[in-house]
């Protein structure tokens, strides 16, 4: 069974995009990154996100990544920003009562994107 | 073999999405993640039938308007598509009544000279001439009258709004563009609770949202927070307090910002009221319309409450809205 029919597809999705997002907003690491974005369609783009994160389907290339996070790299975005990110993410996992095995599977998962993300 | 539309020119899809042969044929689509989630490729379709999986995840007021991804669209009928910010139709309208509504906000209504569609809360362009065109909600329910209900606030110096203010007649004729915008009443879950917060004449769109949610017998709550810095920015206040009366899902709060309030208004900023009285907003719709500040605060504040980000609408043209034009 793969990692995102495990975590419940499509739907674990849709349940955890709102919690994901206000962790995120809310996180003081991280909050000035999206001070200046549109966040109906920010909300959108975290879906496609965790839809990666947890497996499923997806079309994202290391360069998708590395030109979609460009502007965020010269604004200084590094590993302690991406950590955070990480971390919100398996607290909103923890929070739906997903287990620390597949968490840790969806961790692992987003580490795979870290340097295109920062574009090391 | 479906066939795709766009521009006047018809093209094979064969077993493509719209979104490749579009590309496919030099037409320029913006895209991202090519997996129907984060909505880069949204396009309209304005003949035919689009599948529903095209649809999945979409806003339904977005859906409503038969926008679609167009990267997970596989069309199994001849469709015709555009992008979703291509030009609308123009159309000639007489105006019916021109009446102020307070010292700063023009109520107009116009009736439109062709069948004209829309949904209460969408908006229209209103030209003063080729070039010069201004946003207005409407404030109208089409099933309730034929006529268009525009509020328009004085703008000092707005080259619009001070010709509206100035010059225009009952018995004239303006030029005005098709509706359109996605801060509208969907029908569907009659129960769920509905905030809706206004400033100034952000309380246009709200008016018509509330009356077509009455009209289809939304049974949920409908609380309605209207702010103001004195007790003159109000208008329509003897309409909403007459609906209050006749439906006891809604209610009116005004909420003046600066000073003492009489009996009636509540007193302090809108948000803030309008939170104090629902600190819970899981489950609930929300709609946002006027100053962008106040809007942009709502968005976060109503969404760290607890509504879903997709329950969450909002006055699509704050922009222009804080450059005057409202």
């Amino acid at each position: 069974m793969s990692l995102y029919s495990e975590i419940g597809g499509d739907a674990a999705v849709n349940a955890a995009v709102d919690i994901f997002y206000r962790k995120v907003l809310k996180d003081d690491r991280i909050k000035r990154f999206f001070d200046d974005v549109d966040m109906e369609k920010q909300a959108a783009k975290q879906k496609a996100f965790l839809t990666m994160a947890f497996g499923g389907p997806n079309n994202y290339t290391g360069l998708d990544m590395r030109k979609g996070h460009e502007h965020l790299v010269k604004r200084g975005l590094n590993d302690s920003h991406f950590d955070a990110v990480v971390e919100d993410l398996a607290a909103t996992l923890k929070e739906l009562k997903v287990s620390d095995k597949l968490i840790a599977q969806v961790a692992a998962l987003c580490e795979t994107t870290r340097k295109d993300v920062l574009g090391k | 073999m479906a066939k795709v539309t766009y521009g006047g020119q018809s093209y094979e899809c064969g077993s493509n999405s719209v979104l490749d042969c579009l590309i496919t044929h030099g037409i320029s689509v913006p895209s991202s993640c090519h997996s129907g989630l984060c909505q880069s490729c949204l396009m309209r379709a304005v003949k035919g039938t689009v599948p529903e999986k095209a649809k999945a995840g979409l806003k339904p007021t977005l859906a409503a308007q038969n926008y679609f991804m167009s990267c997970s669209c596989y069309p199994e009928q001849d469709i015709e598509v555009v992008l979703p910010d291509s030009g609308m139709g123009k159309l000639a309208a007489k105006v019916t009544k021109v009446e102020f509504l307070n010292d700063d906000i023009l109520g107009i209504r116009l009736k439109p000279s062709r069948p004209f569609e829309y949904r209460a809360g969408q908006f229209i362009s209103l030209y003063k001439d080729e070039t010069t065109a201004r946003c207005y909600s409407l404030a109208s329910v089409p099933d309730l009258s034929e006529e268009l209900f525009l509020n328009v606030r004085r703008v000092p110096g707005g080259l619009v709004s001070g010709w509206l203010f100035a010059k225009l007649r009952a018995g004239d004729e303006v030029t005005i563009s098709e509706a359109t915008g996605d801060c509208f009443y969907v029908p569907g879950n009659p129960d769920q609770n509905i905030l809706l917060i206004a400033t100034g004449c952000g309380l246009a769109p709200l008016y018509g949202i509330v009356r077509d949610a009455l009209l289809h017998n939304h049974q949920g709550k409908l609380s309605l927070f209207h702010g103001s810095n004195d007790k003159n920015g109000f208008y329509l206040v003897k309409e909403l307090r007459r609906l209050e009366q006749t439906h006891a899902n809604f209610s009116y709060v005004p909420c003046i910002s600066d000073g003492e309030s009489p009996a009636g208004y509540a007193s302090g900023m809108v948000l803030d009221v309008a939170l104090a009285e629902y600190p819970d907003l899981s489950n609930w719709r929300v709609f946002l319309c006027g100053n962008p500040e106040m809007v942009k605060a709502a968005k976060k504040q109503t969404f760290f409450a607890g509504a879903s980000m997709s329950e969450i609408h909002v006055d699509p043209f704050q922009s222009a809205y804080s450059t005057g034009i409202c």
